[in-house]
């Protein structure tokens, strides 16, 4: 059983069902990545196993506790940055931070120290005696997370972390997130960037419609789909004719002409390239480079779930 | 130990960036104030300020408490920061006395401005004070729990006022504050007993001006149900509206 294990989880509104009967375990130390586009579950699942949302049906059990049935303990333990930052305008950095450990008991001087240390980890201390409303998108969402850790929590619970901000705010979200991995927390993030999910998470569940439809390490799921190999070759010239050429002559593959110069040959095996390389030059052709493409996940993420890639980034918001 | 440090700091939080702020001092003090001058014209001066004084009390602690909390926690969980609260390792019990204390302290010090006011003019020295404050605590806490209670229906912060002044203004005929609940009609009397603010304004009556419907012991227990009830209410209510 991993440090959070989900089984056959289900949430219903209505007539809609927003979680469809979901099972998966985090491992202690890992970024768990849930990856899918708007309305497929990742918030209704995320508030499930935090405590702001009651399942329809199925067990959440984090670090060995019973997450529906005693979520206040569980609640000590987790730290939750929500897809929305959700600080008070009216009070400034410091108070937030100091206002937000309160809540987990900690002490006047102890809450202070941490509040320091933190606006000094994001770049924040010049900032902390300014009121929340006057920050901008970045250290909104820096200070938020910086909320969510001051307890220092063992497992962290990301909901799209870098949504809506600048390209600069999420290269430093996103080092943050690995620099708290390094320090053995264990960490749930939603995300519909798919570079993202590939940048941090060590492990990735694909979420559509409510339902899992697959799990796996990255380099699993790409391997997976890696079945085909595909080498791109780059040519002094190249017509239709030639191409099907190279497809009659080499089994099972197929040849497909990009522009006059460019030529990508996808096969079941690995390819051999002389015999491509011998007949181009019986042909008078030249052969400039030769090299090997590699599924990215976002061709996986297309080939698995049969969502357009495009589809995963229509909330807006910079990637980065 | 835990739970106290997140109360206090709850309670602090709510005092310092809601009840202190000055728009919310001056709602306290102009409120009575506009309502005893509305008395003094209606009337051409010959009033009894002692006769206007628990219905001003009255009127005073429930609209500064209802609309306080109804607001506040609307215009926390619209900007998501109730979440926050939620997410916390405090149980709701804590967290409902914890939201309800700040708006009990305002409506305590709200009821008593029209004292203050009264003081220049009357005589009070025959009060009994120890029961006055009694009232005025019931008062505020049932008037607390109200908008509580309000505030878990209401999505929006206009939701909260309107469904605020949907109750409250009723409250103001129906509970003795300015008719006498003898003289109300019969078929409406049964209304003003299902209604905490009558028990409160009838302690204050009995205490100020002598007259009351029940003795105080009665009132206070009445107030005490209705506290617990209405506690529970919320309670129940905060865990099926907000942690869907």
């Amino acid at each position: 059983m991993g440090i959070i294990s989900v089984t056959n989880l289900k949430k219903v509104y209505g007539d809609v069902k927003a979680v469809d009967d979901i099972s998966f375990d985090v491992r202690s130390g890992e970024v768990f990545g849930f990856l899918g586009p708007n309305g497929a579950g990742k918030t209704s699942t995320i508030n499930m196993m935090t405590g702001l949302s009651r399942p329809t049906g199925g067990q959440i059990y984090i670090d060995g506790i019973d997450a529906v049935k005693d979520v206040k303990k569980v609640q000590r333990i987790i730290g939750v940055i929500p897809d929305e930052n959700n600080l008070y305008d009216e009070m400034n950095g410091f108070e937030n931070l100091c206002f937000c450990a309160s809540l987990y008991g900690m002490r006047k001087e102890e809450r202070e120290k941490r509040a320091a240390e933190l606006l000094e980890q994001f770049n924040l201390t010049k900032a902390a005696n300014r009121p929340f409303k006057t920050y901008s998108k970045g250290m909104k969402r820096k200070l938020t997370i910086a909320a969510g850790i001051i307890h220092n929590p063992k497992i962290l619970f990301l909901d799209e972390p870098t949504t809506g901000i600048d390209v600069e705010s999420a290269i430093q979200i996103r080092e943050l997130i690995l620099d708290l991995k390094k320090q053995g927390k264990t960490i749930f993030v939603t995300t519909h960037y798919i570079e993202e999910a590939e940048r941090i998470c060590d492990r990735i569940a694909f979420i559509v419609n409510g339902r899992i439809v697959r799990t796996g390490l990255i380099t699993e799921l790409m391997s997976d789909s890696g079945k085909e190999y595909k080498i791109q070759l780059k040519l002094d010239r190249i017509t239709k004719e030639i191409g099907e050429e190279l497809e009659n002559t080499i089994k099972n593959c197929s040849a497909e002409i990009i522009d006059d110069n460019l030529c990508l040959i996808t096969s079941k095996e690995r390819l051999e390239l002389y015999p491509v390389i011998e007949l181009l030059k019986n042909k008078g052709i030249s052969v400039y480079e030769a090299k090997e493409i590699k599924s990215t996940l976002e061709e996986v993420f297309v080939k698995i779930t049969d969502i357009k890639a495009s589809k995963l980034n229509d909330k807006g918001g910079v990637a980065g | 130990m835990k739970s106290l440090i997140a109360f206090w700091n709850i309670l602090k939080k709510d005092i310092r960036n809601y009840y202190l702020k000055p728009p919310n001092i001056s709602w306290g003090i102009i409120f009575p104030l506009s309502w005893t001058l509305m008395q003094l014209i209606r009337s051409q001066g010959n009033i009894e300020i002692s006769a206007l004084l628990p219905g001003l009390m009255s009127m005073s602690v429930l609209f500064g408490t209802t609309s306080m909390l109804a607001v506040t926690i609307t215009f926390e969980r619209k900007g998501r920061s109730f979440d926050r609260l939620l997410l916390a390792p405090i149980n709701i019990s804590t967290l409902v006395f914890a939201k309800i204390l700040g708006a009990v302290l305002f409506g305590i010090i709200n009821g008593f401005i029209p004292v203050v006011f009264a003081a220049f003019f009357i005589n009070l020295s025959g009060i009994n004070w120890g029961l006055l404050f009694v009232a005025v605590f019931l008062m505020a806490v049932t008037s607390a729990l109200l908008g509580l209670l309000i505030a878990i229906s209401a999505k929006e912060v206009f939701e909260a006022q309107t469904f605020s002044n949907f109750f409250r203004f009723p409250m103001l005929f129906l509970c003795g504050l300015f008719i006498p609940v003898d003289k109300l009609p019969a078929l409406i009397k049964p209304i003003s007993f299902l209604l905490p603010l009558t028990y409160g304004a009838d302690i204050l009556n009995s205490t100020i001006t002598g007259n009351s419907l029940f003795n105080a012991t009665f009132n206070t227990f009445v107030m005490l149900i209705f506290s617990l009830l209405l506690f529970h209410l919320c309670h129940r209510n905060i865990k099926k509206k907000w942690i869907l």
